[in-house]
């Protein structure tokens, strides 16, 4: 009797705490858009995240990138092979990689290596006081450690997106040319024919949105970071999981919505 | 002959608490708190851990909301103020953390540095240098300018953590557990420190401690602080002068701890 009555008391107490935590987060997002783009600005922090966001996964995305356009060339290879229409190949990989490969393994790279970086950063500066510290030296932490890392993000995931799509494209060149001797000119021409307007505007949005999602998440579970260094685990453990939980979901949206959009589904 | 009129100095109140209460869930850790501060006065507030020092002084910076009662710093009601006045409030406040709190991406240099930055944007980077090494000679850790906080000791890291603060020529400091984690020898040394920095900048001090040599070398007044009331307020002499077993005890542990 007791046990169930003890159930009943934390279960609307565990309801209002989600939907206490949905409208902090929404908050939290909302803060974003108020103190992001009215003065001071740090325009010097975002460029130093820039560099962090971006320079500082270059390496990764390179390998990654050029292993994804290789080895989705080298397995598409059989199947149109028994159709005898391997020269199809630059044109399939590049849809396949500027329409899906690219944005989304550009995103799940950058909120494994980014997203937990931020959520462990922010989550050591919490627990540590450093925030408040900063709160007490009238400086806004939001709009300094939180709206420059977003924004940061935003801007630096299309460019890694594009990066890798052309890193994959020139690992499928690779196994084109080594087994069709096909030149790097005709390569490109078919690739490139293959992919319109809507193509390259869909996956910019994608990556402004993963973006957007890994920065908002990795802030918002560093900046709620408690219980010491196990807090930091968490909040750095807990930015990866949210982040590519929620691009996952992002993706089927957008994918749906580009769809409808080219006129069906 | 023409009679002298004596006036005593009409003392400036820097802060005023009344009736402030502070809980979390079901703890009720301020249970009505009456504190006022003059100014160039340092009070020092005592009590064991846990109960509530170091939450009054984030409510009196505003990093934490009180359930209710009046505070008022430099003629300002901090619980009601917007963002934007409690910034420019804080610029007049310092707080020196438990655990100094410093920047550890950047070194005592950039430390300094950021609060003076972000908050002065007309000095000229001379003026910045000037004020950074001002603090630091204050402080007497001149020589640490280039060292990451990682490489300090945490009786140097308390140092930075005030003259961060005092780079930013606060009229109000908020020491919180000065002394806290350090010898003997290095905490005289921050209480010498408390007490210079007063007389150099003329700042009014509240100082958070359990460390009765600090309250007797910092404090003009101590307020002793239990089960979230203030219960004795005075000089170190008056307020460990009673038959109050709970306040006695706490200077007889303190005497044989020592």
């Amino acid at each position: 009797m007791n046990g169930i009555e003890n159930e009943s008391y934390r279960r609307p107490k565990k309801i209002t705490q989600f939907f206490l935590d949905i409208y902090l987060a929404f908050a939290f997002i909302i803060k974003f858009f108020k103190e992001a783009f009215v003065p001071p600005f740090h325009f010097k922090e975002v460029v130093k995240q820039c560099y962090n966001i971006g320079y500082k996964s270059l390496a990764l995305i390179t390998v990654t990138g050029f292993i994804t356009g290789l080895v989705f060339t080298k397995q598409s290879r059989p199947s149109l092979a028994e159709f005898g229409a391997t020269s199809w190949l630059p044109s399939l990989v590049s849809i396949a990689m500027i329409r899906a490969l690219a944005p989304l393994v550009t995103a799940l790279i950058c909120a494994g290596k980014v997203g937990s970086n931020i959520g462990a950063e922010l989550g050591s500066m919490k627990v540590t006081e450093q925030i408040d510290a900063m709160e007490v030296s009238a400086i806004n932490p939001y709009k300094f450690l939180v709206s420059t890392r977003v924004l940061a993000c935003t801007l630096m995931l299309p460019l890694l997106m594009f990066y890798t799509g052309f890193v994959g494209l020139m690992g499928s060149f690779l196994d084109v040319h080594a087994n069709e001797q096909t030149s790097m000119a005709t390569f490109f021409q078919n690739a490139f024919a293959s992919i319109n307007f809507l193509d390259y505007w869909t996956s910019i949005a994608k990556a402004v949105i993963y973006g957007f999602t890994i920065g908002i998440v990795g802030s918002y579970k560093g900046f709620n970071a408690s219980n010491g260094t196990t807090g930091v685990g968490s909040a750095a453990n807990s930015a990866v999981v949210t982040s590519m939980f929620i691009i996952f979901i992002e993706e089927i949206v957008i994918v749906q919505i580009s769809n409808y959009i080219r006129g069906g589904f | 002959m023409s009679t002298i009129h004596w006036k005593a100095p009409v003392k400036e109140r820097v802060i005023t608490i009344r009736g402030l209460y502070k809980s979390f869930g079901s703890n009720h850790v301020l249970r009505g708190i009456d504190l006022d501060l003059d100014r160039s006065e340092n009070v020092v507030v005592l009590g064991r851990s846990g109960t509530g020092k170091s939450v009054l002084i984030k409510i009196i910076c505003g990093l934490l909301k009180p359930d209710a009662g009046e505070v008022m710093v430099l003629g300002k009601d901090v619980p009601h103020l917007r963002e934007k006045e409690l910034r420019a409030l804080r610029l007049k406040l310092g707080f020196s953390f438990q655990s100094s709190a410093l920047y550890d991406s950047m070194t005592v240099r950039e430390n300094l540095e950021f609060p003076l930055v972000q908050n002065s944007k007309h000095l000229t980077s001379k003026q910045i240098k000037q004020a950074v090494e001002e603090v630091l000679d204050a402080v007497g850790l001149i020589q640490t300018l280039n060292q990451m906080p990682a490489e300090l000791s945490g009786g140097q890291r308390k140092r930075i953590g005030i003259a961060r603060t005092l780079i930013l020529q606060p009229e109000i400091m908020l020491y919180d557990e000065p002394t806290a984690g350090l010898d003997p020898i290095t905490s005289i040394e921050i209480n010498n420190l408390i007490n210079e920095v007063q007389q150099r900048y003329h700042t009014s001090s509240i100082i958070i401690t359990h460390d009765l040599t600090c309250a007797k070398t910092t404090g003009d007044r101590v307020a002793m602080l239990l089960d979230g009331k203030f219960v004795k307020q005075g000089s170190f002499e008056e307020v460990f002068t009673t038959e109050d077993e709970r306040i006695k005890s706490f200077y007889d542990y303190n005497f044989i701890q020592q």
